[in-house]
């Protein structure tokens, strides 16, 4: 490894050895995420309100349950990515920043399984 | 190591000193709706987490998510939600290289702000 140039080392892959990875992943989730928000979003707004025994009609149907899965698991995947860039550009204190990253990490895999937990809860078992 | 002068060097822009300006306020905006969208998703899991726990439970936050401070919170994400969607479009227009004329830019913008409004409108009317 010592004997690796200055330019080998930053070639390819990075100083994080992560490449493109992070950044065409946000990009990837993003243009997934376009027609799945508006698939969910509008008849979880028309579900918001009205009898329980409708929101559990709505996600038994198969196409609304797999949108709901889908748009929590891949919504929580680009806010983790978002929210982990956001924090890396203004906590600047060490501890701080360790700390919230790796809370960011855990909200945002415990949130979105907790969600698609539920979708599939009402999906299998009412 | 070439990064001596780290943390002595200006910083750019410097926020006190740049006159805001179109540009730069929708660049900030799609970062605070995009963290402010994470409250929404956290409100929607927790409804749902509701409708899976039971009718008693669904009840209780299915009516604080409809209460006048609920809807007037709804009311914000699903505007912030609509900004961050279209303006994520222009976004993903600018990684494939295209739309950097500083006019198109401009223009772009404001049509992702006339869009957010009236994409806001529609999905309340679908709703």
């Amino acid at each position: 490894m010592t004997y690796r140039t200055p330019r080998a080392r930053v070639s390819g892959l990075g100083s994080a050895g992560q490449g493109t990875h992070h950044w065409w992943l946000q990009r990837i989730s993003a243009l997934a995420l376009l027609p799945l928000a508006v698939l969910f979003i509008v008849p979880f707004a028309r579900a918001l309100g009205g009898e329980h025994s409708g929101v559990l009609a709505l996600y038994a149907h198969p196409f609304h349950a797999i949108v709901a899965v889908l748009f929590i698991a891949v919504a929580f995947r680009h806010l983790a990515l978002g929210l982990q860039v956001v924090i890396e550009d203004y906590v600047h204190a060490k501890a701080w920043r360790t700390g919230l990253l790796v809370g960011n990490t855990m909200f945002c895999i415990a949130f979105g399984l907790a969600g698609v937990f539920a979708v599939l809860k009402i999906a299998f078992a009412g | 190591m070439a990064d001596v002068n780290r943390g002595k060097r200006p910083l750019s822009p410097h926020l006190q000193i740049y006159r805001p300006q179109l540009t730069s306020v929708l660049s900030i905006f799609h970062r605070m709706t995009g963290v402010g969208l994470a409250l929404g998703a956290v409100l929607v899991v927790w409804w749902l987490i509701a409708a899976a726990t039971g009718p008693e439970y669904f009840a209780t936050v299915d009516g604080l998510l409809t209460s006048w401070v609920g809807l007037l919170v709804l009311l914000g994400m699903t505007w912030a939600l609509a900004y961050h969607l279209l303006n994520g479009i222009r976004h993903l227009f600018w990684d494939m290289g295209y739309g950097f004329e500083m006019e198109t830019v401009e223009r772009s913008g404001i049509a992702v702000v006339i869009g957010s409004g009236v994409l806001s409108v529609l999905l309340w009317l679908a709703a």
